[in-house]
């Protein structure tokens, strides 16, 4: 039924099939969108926020697709600045990605804000002193640059890309990449640090303060560096699951190689740069507030020091030192593991950051708070990532994100078939020239 | 936020963040406004030499 939209070389499910799977996701889609409609209309009681918690499961899960959504720009910079062309098999589904990503970001920020019609008021009344202002600003520009990157992939349609103006979009659009690949960078380099920089300047909560360079805190740098390092571990992690599910190998090796080998080398960095920030911080930081490290650790039902083990030693040094060596990378089953272990360590990064921060006690008649989030807030950080499933079995079905994979998966098909097949699906643009209007 | 709205102040922080924000738009703005343009000029021109 859809064939000629189907990219040449491939195969997909039947259409039926098709319409099956995005139905019953659909179906996870309006579950969600019924929970955001309840939050527009009915307000934010519909949540389990309250004075303790104004931040909540929703800002974590903003703070954790904008972190694993970090491949984008990251591929990107090494791709287009850097010039590793390996990663051009990659680099669509890296962009894709980080577009659904940041999409989804702004839609929970456009829930978060109870009233989105009001939503440009931070551009247009900003306050300069903000650092959330700055990761507005940046966010949406972003959004803007992964729009950008993605229309080419779409350009790229059999069907569109007929049209010629939008084919030579298409071909202009991939020429200026780099500078707004660079652009995108510079935007994301200072969206994901004022993310962490927002919590490092909480001089009232000792867990999150801490100091830094100039204006900036550690948390600042920290956030920007685990996104740049975990980012393309979630590119790689949503790569291997499409690879399982298609059935099919979609990106070459050397592609997932290198950008592993990259994350591996980033992931270490990172972590020493964090464990050396957490040995300063409790040894020096917190002592110099009045407080201990266990106090943040102890005398509550859920945060133990158990959670600053799992992100540090396990989600953090064990997938560094799986991706840095060759083995590791070269082995199915330890490459598996690494990225998700690297993408539960920046996630519990994020929750820690944001929801543990709120639950510690800062004054002296304060208890620990505890907060576990309503059904419509589960609903709709669910929505994004059956929005996100939607829009990947979408963009694989219609348009070519996989440049390898006629070659990887050759078809059956035998030459002359294929031919015959191509000429009854779609004419030829000389015959199409030759017919014109009238004579058609 | 622009410079003749009333809540604009000429600080380091106001020229900063607004001055960011207008230098990424600009530069996302003036590159799209390259591509179309030069693309409604290679296809009107039937130019026909790209493959990617």
């Amino acid at each position: 039924m859809d064939s000629a939209l189907i990219p040449r070389g491939v195969k997909r499910c039947p259409f039926p099939q098709f319409i099956l799977f995005i139905a019953i996701v659909g179906a996870v889609l309006l579950w969600g969108v019924y929970a955001m409609l309840l939050c527009w209309f009915k307000g934010l009681n519909q949540t389990n926020m309250n004075d303790f918690y104004g931040f909540a499961l929703w800002i974590w899960a903003d703070l954790a697709v904008i972190a694993v959504g970090g491949g984008a720009f990251f591929t990107g910079l090494l791709r287009y600045i850097f010039g590793k062309d390996d990663l051009k098999n990659i680099i669509n589904y890296a962009v894709l990605i980080g577009f659904i990503c940041y999409s989804s970001a702004l839609l929970i920020l456009a829930i978060d804000i109870g009233q989105p019609l009001r939503g440009w008021f931070i551009f247009w009344h900003a306050n300069v002193h903000s650092m959330l202002t700055e990761v507005a600003f940046c966010l949406s520009c972003y959004f803007g640059v992964l729009t950008i990157e993605y229309i080419p992939l779409i350009l790229e349609n059999r069907q569109i890309d007929r049209v010629p103006f939008f084919h030579h979009l298409g071909h202009n659009m991939h020429e200026t990449m780099a500078v707004f690949a660079a652009t995108g960078a510079f935007l994301s380099f200072f969206h994901q640090g004022s993310l962490g920089g927002v919590a490092g300047v909480l001089y009232g909560r000792p867990f999150a303060y801490r100091e830094g360079l100039l204006i900036w805190p550690w948390t600042f740098f920290l956030f920007t560096w685990s996104a740049a390092a975990c980012g393309p571990c979630f590119t790689i992690l949503i790569t291997k699951i499409t690879e399982t599910v298609t059935r099919k190998k979609l990106v070459k090796d050397s592609a997932i190689e290198l950008l592993a080998k990259i994350s591996g080398w980033m992931i270490l960095t990172y972590i020493i740069a964090k464990t050396l920030d957490t040995y300063h911080w409790a040894t020096v930081t917190a002592p110099s507030m009045g407080q201990t490290l266990m106090d943040f650790y102890s005398n509550n039902p859920f945060y133990g020091i158990w959670i600053l083990i799992l992100e540090i030693v396990i989600c953090g040094f064990i997938p560094a030192f799986i991706l840095i060596t060759k083995k590791g990378r070269k082995n199915s089953v330890a490459l598996w593991i690494a990225v998700i272990l690297a993408v539960t360590g920046v996630c519990i990064n994020r929750w820690v950051m944001v929801l543990q921060i709120m639950a510690i006690p800062v004054l002296t008649f304060e208890n620990w708070v505890m907060y576990f989030p309503s059904w419509q807030e589960i609903a709709t950080t669910i929505l994004p990532v059956a929005y996100g499933i939607i829009l990947i079995a979408i963009s694989y079905r219609y348009l070519p994100v996989f440049p390898n994979e006629p070659e990887l998966n050759p078809m059956e098909t035998l030459p002359a078939q294929e031919t015959e097949k191509e000429a009854a699906v779609e004419p030829s643009v000389d015959l199409e020239e030759e017919l014109k209007p009238a004579e058609a | 936020m622009f410079p003749f709205s009333f809540e604009w102040i000429w600080d380091m922080g106001h020229v900063v963040f607004m001055g960011g924000l207008w230098y990424a738009l600009t530069i996302l703005g003036i590159g799209m406004t390259y591509c179309i343009i030069k693309s409604a000029i290679d296809a009107s021109r039937g130019n026909d030499e790209h493959h990617h």
